[in-house]
Order: C-alpha cells, then structure tokens, then sequence
C-alpha cells in the first residue's frame, strides 16, 4: 500500500484531510478508487473526492461547512478559493 | 464502533449526597484573593490538602460576584472533595460563613475562619490548620465503592490547538465521548467561543426548542461581549494563520472543535460553574481560556476532563485529573512529559481513530479508579474563574 495522503472524517463527507503533502499528479486512494491531486495540496487542507457543483453543500465532519463557488473536481484541493462559509 | 470495549468496574468515593468522588481531597478555599496566602500556608501545613488561589471575591459587580460564589461553592460541592476550610478576610463581598453553609448542605465536613476575627495571620494560619487536620482525619480513610458511569461527569476542553486538533484528537475523543454516552455518563462540552459558526448545527442537536433557544443566547451574548469592546470576533475567524493550516470557513473551525463531543443530542446548556440536571450532553457557557474553562466545569461538577491538543500544554487542576491527549506526533515528543496520549499516531497511520478512542476509554477507566494522570505526578493544579465585568 502506498503512503497514506488523505484522512476520511466521516462517511458523508465530500472532502478528506491531506495529512501529507499531496503533490501534484501524486495518486491517492479512496475507497478503493484511486484519484489523482491537480494541484499541490499541503498537509492539513482538503482534497475533493466527489464531485462538487457550484452552489453545493462542502460537507466535512459530515456536516456542511460551506458552499462552494464554481464547479469542485475530485482532486481538486478545495479551500478559501473555491469555497464560501454560510454565515454571514 | 468496530472494537467492543469488556466491560468495567468504576471504584469512587461516595459522598453523603450520593455523589462519587473519584479522588479525596480537602480543600481549602479562600473566599477573596486577600486570603490566599493563609489558605495556601494552611494547605502547606496538611498532607494532601489542596488549595485553590484567586483574584476574585471582592470589588466585584452582582453578577461577577454571583459568579464567583458559584464556583468556589462548586468547587467545594464537587465530590472529589472530601471535606473543605473555607478562608475569608471578613470585608468581602463573598462571606466566607455563607460559603461554608453552602458546601455544608452536601453533608461533608466544611469548617471556616474570618481573619480579621482570628487574631492575625499566624494565628489564622494555626486555627485554619487545626481545622483543617480536624477534616482530614474525617475523611482520610474513606474507601472506594463500586461507581456507576451515570455517576461521572467528564469536561472536554481543548487548548494549544494546531491543524491536527481537529483531524486526529478530536474526532478520537468524539468517538470516546460516544462510548461514555453509550455508558450512561454525562460529558460537558464548553468554551462558547469556539461554538460561534457551529451553533446552527449543535441546535439542531438540541433535545428541545428551550435549549436550542438557550444554546443561541449564550453564543449571541458571548459575541455582543466582544462587539462591545468595540473589535469583532467573526470578521477575522477563521485566522489568516487558521486559513494557511487548511481551514476554509468558521462553521469547519467550529465543527474541529465541537466533533469532541461526539454525536449525542444536546441535553442542557448550563451557565459558567452551574451544576447540570440532565445527563448526557451538555453545553457550559465558559470562554476559551483553558484554566477558566476547565475550572468552570468542574465547578459545575465534573470529576475529570480530557483535553485535546496540538502544540501541548500542561494544564492541571488542584482537584480534578486532565487527561491530555495530543494530536500530533512530532509535538508529542517534545512534551511527552504531560501528554498522556499520542493521538498523532492517526495521522502516521499506525493507529485508527477508533484505536486511540479505546485508548482514551481505557485511560480515563485507569484514572477514575485511580491512576495518576502525568500532570497530576507533575502536580500542575491551575485555578482561575472566568470574570464577566469590570474590576471596581
């Protein structure tokens, strides 16, 4: 098995925890289906592993902690740029 | 939950109100911080006593006073206290007769002494010494009796938070709180200013409309407080710092937090130090200052708390064991020496979530019955009440 990238919180979540640094181009797995990180993405943010269309639930913790604000690919890191929290 | 925890035997001390202490201390409590020093030469003075120190009791507005009042008598009420000394000055707002009375109505042993009636300070240092010894031969030979989990209250805190807090050592004590739930114990998750952006989603956890309704007041008044210093709370939360660790939005920071608790409903939501009637989950209203938050839990009754951390902190009380549980490895091996469990071993993957949640069971099971935690062999034992307005 390859190095552990991501970290699954909850069943319902659309997006895990990197708990390594995830390169670009690097395969990383998820019930067993492996995915590839478009992007760079550093220990402690978030990787989609579903696909997330723009005004969606971001959910983690199995709960929504926000929307996001354009389509969301599996791969993609998902963060500041692509998300919006709810409350005003 | 994949492993089945065997069941277990819980050993403590039961007091005359039916509480179970799981540790048995005399405490000696000064009602106002000119009191102090003789109520730590007279802890000095007794084998075990424990003292708590404080800046409070006097020149204090009614609700800060009411506050203060409520968490010594908390302190004194909670039942890993076997007996109490309560020292005051004489002037003070919080009156140490009145105090004593309060912790006397739980049927423990509760002496007092006035200073300014005491002929001076080493002679209230010798009568609170002699009372106090008096207390001790009374309950020193307590033995334990078998304890139900109903019988616990276990305070979640936690504090020197880094990115990991909210991947490994939460979500671990959040799986641990369940199987305390599943026991039958009541656990009270606090510090209001961290439930700030997630309180839509522990409202709908409520088990009624009165506590959701009294969840949203105590976080809508935690946020009018700091609007009223004139800066903001949410405009810069999460933090730019937050925001380079990975966290996106504050309903996320929030959820790292309250995923502690684990999954149960919501039972009651308790003022600062105020003792539950329910059990199960519950919400105190403290702020986020660890020592504050923790006193006020225990205040409010319970006999120990688990504390989560990612860069460490050695956070201790005078009467209530803290276990420590870090979520990060390499931070966990620079203060390994009050960390009691390694949750970081999730993120290096040789340990699961469930795994280090047993582990916290287990531990918590060792410390009930009697187990020193590492900051209790460090004897770190901070006391600090949570002030509301104005010193006058």
């Amino acid at each position: 098995m390859s190095a552990k990238y991501i970290h699954l919180i909850n069943d319902k979540d659309n997006v895990a925890v990197v708990i390594k640094d995830l390169p670009e181009g690097a395969k990383f797995d998820i019930f067993n289906e492996s995915y590839i990180a478009k992007s760079f993405i550093p220990f402690g943010h978030k990787v989609a592993i579903a696909n997330i269309k723009k005004g969606e639930d971001v959910i983690k913790y199995g709960e929504v902690i926000g929307m996001a604000t354009e389509d969301i690919n599996i791969g993609d890191h998902v963060h500041v740029h692509n998300v919006k929290g709810m409350r005003a | 939950m994949k492993k089945e925890v065997k069941s277990v035997k819980l050993y403590g001390y039961k007091r005359p109100d039916g509480l179970f202490g799981i540790r048995n201390y005399l405490l000696i409590i000064p009602t106002v911080i000119c009191a102090n020093e003789v109520a730590r030469r007279i802890a000095n003075n007794i084998p075990g006593a424990k003292v708590i120190p404080h800046q409070h009791g006097c020149a204090q507005l009614e609700p800060d006073a009411a506050q203060t009042f409520r968490t010594l008598a908390g302190f004194g009420l909670n039942p890993n206290v076997g007996g109490a000394v309560v020292v005051g000055l004489g002037c003070e707002t919080v009156q140490a007769e009145e105090l004593a009375e309060k912790i006397k109505s739980s049927g423990k042993p509760v002496h007092y002494l006035v200073i300014q009636e005491s002929g001076g300070f080493v002679s209230s240092v010798e009568k609170g010494t002699e009372l106090g010894k008096e207390i001790y031969k009374q309950i020193k030979d307590l033995q334990r009796e078998e304890m139900k989990f109903e019988d616990l209250m276990i305070g979640l805190e936690c504090g020197g938070s880094d990115t990991t807090s909210g991947i490994s050592a939460n979500p671990a004590l959040g799986a641990a709180s369940d199987l305390f739930f599943k026991e039958g114990a009541t656990t009270v998750l606090s510090e209001t200013t961290e439930l700030i952006g997630a309180e839509h989603i522990l409202e709908r956890r409520a088990i009624n409309e009165e506590v959701a309704l009294k969840l949203d007041e105590i976080v809508k008044r935690m946020e009018k407080r700091v609007l009223d210093m004139g800066v903001s709370i949410t405009g810069a939360n999460p933090s730019p710092g937050n925001i380079r660790g990975g966290l996106t939005t504050i309903e996320e920071k929030s959820l790292g937090c309250i995923y502690k608790a684990g999954t149960s409903i919501v039972k009651e939501v308790v003022e600062y130090a105020e003792r539950p009637k329910q059990k199960g989950l519950v919400i105190m209203d403290t702020p986020g200052n660890d020592i504050e938050s923790i006193s006020g839990m225990i205040a409010g009754g319970c006999q120990l708390c688990i504390f989560t951390t990612g860069l460490g902190t050695p956070t201790g009380s005078p009467i209530a064991p803290v276990i420590k549980v870090c979520g990060n490895d390499e931070n966990y091996k620079k203060v390994s020496d009050f960390i009691d469990i390694n949750a970081g071993l999730i993120i290096n993957g040789s340990k699961t979530v469930e795994e280090i949640a047993g582990m916290i069971y287990n531990m918590a099971v060792e410390v009930i019955n009697g187990k020193q935690t590492k900051c209790e062999i460090l004897g770190v034992e901070e006391f600090s009440i949570n002030r509301i307005g104005p010193t006058l």
